[in-house]
């Protein structure tokens, strides 16, 4: 009974990406209108694992909700945690040492590489290319080794406590930490060798998938994306928290607005985290990981407290409001990518399909983070 | 003209760069590990499921007083205990004193998120994590841990 299907040439056809599809890397949908390969419009559909990260957060102790955060984005978990304890810390007037400050740095910014490694192996598959992804997993294979041996898992991370950290780090950490950087460095340069000099990587990604800075302030996108937008932005420099501002580094920023641009802000950025690296290392200092007075019962007195971190996908800011009691009266999460996704829909009206899902990629989607 | 064919260089010479970068890789020792056959022993850390301690006699350590079950977010601890009275001697006296025993302690790890909330909160260094990691089932009951029968088993 099938015969060829005909189209008209002003028919336009609806084309549904996902909910299972492997180039949104997770449960999104994006229905997209077409004209041809062209896409004339698009909507994205989110929800689908909602889990109601920020109820749990209201009606569930302080300490309670800590393991909660990591499971908001599972490529960069520690970022979250560390914005959530931070927030908490300042709330409720704990000290934190010196040392734990020192450890959640160099601990957040291994995991950012092993999360921006990760993408990049992903953004390359999505690409058609696959290889990279096997060396990009051996590279952060070793990271997750090094948070494993101290936070006791490799994805899920529930290593902060209010205060300071569950446990110390030893001297095997910082000697395996001492070796992997310059190992990472090498890979650094061979990825650069393998992927970003390619002729079709280049030609798939110059001046494709357009993100203006308007574009970026409209939507609120934060991190890579924006700072390939040439917005100098970054959560760490421009409101300096925990002990970022003891450190050297510098936050990349590309003016092309075009997928290749993303690409390169966080391939730099794994370059500058290694830094913060290497200086951490050198500067840890001695000492307790755990404040000596701490409350037994977290209570923070009445008011509205927000925190906003630098995570792997951009700027976290997590807002609580106490009213005194042992729950947060409000829990209210801004993840970074859900802002970075809006932008989507206006963003690829107009372009091939394979730009778009390009573009996506290039967004580095976390969809649990997305739907909290 | 000339950059039409400087680009042809130019692609040709960045291919032959990357197929370099997977040659070398070609001749690497393999580093993954054929999983059934071969494991790798877990970190110190290792936060597996919980596991309850026993003290010199072979009892649990647990005394029953309920802190994990209270500090666990998603309520997967449940615990029963019952009154023994025993007697112990005091200044020559034999007297009877009442001590709770635990006779229950049940974790339900289809949603434990291994948090350590529990092994934190316990005064008496009674629970921790096991290193159990090999726990692939397609049933739900098979995550249902009779904690208790596990201590016991192990002691025998
Ligand atoms: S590890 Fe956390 S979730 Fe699991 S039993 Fe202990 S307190 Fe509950
Ligand atoms: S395991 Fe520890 S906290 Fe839990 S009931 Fe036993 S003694 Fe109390």
């Amino acid at each position: 009974m099938s015969g060829p299907i005909h189209i008209r040439p002003d028919e336009t056809f609806t084309l549904n990406v996902g909910p299972q599809h492997p180039a949104t890397h997770g449960v999104l949908r994006v229905k997209m209108e077409m004209d041809g390969e062209y896409i004339v419009k698009a909507e994205t559909v989110l929800g689908y694992i909602h889990r109601m990260h920020e109820l749990m957060g209201e009606n569930r102790t302080y300490p309670q909700v800590l393991p909660n955060l990591s499971r908001l984005d599972y490529l960069g978990a520690l970022g979250y945690t560390h914005g959530h304890v931070l927030v908490i810390e300042r709330a409720a007037g704990i000290e934190v040492p010196e040392r734990a400050e020192y450890i959640r740095a160099i601990t957040v910014e291994l995991n950012r590489i092993a999360s921006h490694l990760f993408w990049f192996g992903a953004f390359v598959m999505d690409l058609g290319g696959f290889t990279p992804l096997m060396y990009a997993i051996q590279d952060r294979e070793h990271i997750l080794d090094l948070l494993e041996a101290v936070t006791g898992s490799r994805l899920t991370y529930c290593y902060y406590r209010f205060g300071g950290l569950y446990n110390d780090v030893d001297d095997d950490f910082i000697a395996a930490t001492k070796a992997v950087i310059p190992m990472l460095r090498k890979s650094l340069k061979k990825y650069d060798a393998l992927v970003t000099g390619n002729i079709i990587f280049m030609k798939r990604l110059e001046g494709i998938g357009p993100i203006s800075a308007e574009m970026c302030r409209k939507y609120g996108a934060t991190g890579p994306v924006a700072r390939g937008a040439g917005i100098d932005f970054d959560v760490r420099k421009n409101e300096p928290y925990s002990v970022y501002p003891e450190f050297d580094f510098d936050v990349p920023v590309y003016h092309e607005c075009d997928s290749l641009a993303r690409y390169k802000v966080r391939m730099d950025e794994m370059e500058q985290s290694l830094r913060i690296i290497e200086q951490g290392i050198e500067k840890l200092p001695d000492g307790p990981i755990m404040p000596k007075k701490k409350p037994k019962l977290i209570k923070p007195p009445k008011g509205d407290y927000y925190q906003a971190v630098e995570t792997a996908r951009g700027s976290f800011g997590i807002r609580i409001v106490s009213d005194g009691t042992k729950n947060a009266y409000r829990f209210k999460l801004r993840s970074p990518t859900y802002s970075n996704m809006s932008l989507f829909d206006e963003a690829c009206e107009g372009m091939m399909i394979m730009d778009a899902l390009a573009m996506m990629g290039s967004l580095d989607l976390v969809i649990p983070e997305i739907d909290r | 003209m000339g950059a039409y064919f400087s680009e042809i260089f130019y692609g040709l010479k960045s291919l032959a760069i990357g197929l370099g970068v997977t040659f070398k890789e070609f001749f690497k020792p393999v580093v993954t590990v054929p999983y059934p056959y071969k494991t790798i022993k877990m970190t110190e850390r290792y936060r597996g499921h919980i596991e309850l301690i026993e003290n010199e006699e072979g009892e649990p350590k647990c005394v029953s007083c309920g802190m994990c079950q209270r500090a666990c977010p998603s309520g997967c601890i449940s615990l029963a205990s019952k009154s023994v009275e025993y007697e112990v001697e005091v200044k020559g006296e034999m007297k009877t004193k009442k001590k709770k025993v635990l006779t229950k302690y049940d974790l339900n790890f289809t949603t434990c998120s291994l948090c350590g909330q529990c092994v934190e909160s316990c005064n008496f260094g009674a629970v921790t994590f096991s290193k159990d990691y090999n726990l692939a089932s397609s049933r739900k009951e098979d995550f249902h841990f009779d904690l208790l029968k596990r201590l016991k088993e192990r002691n025998s």
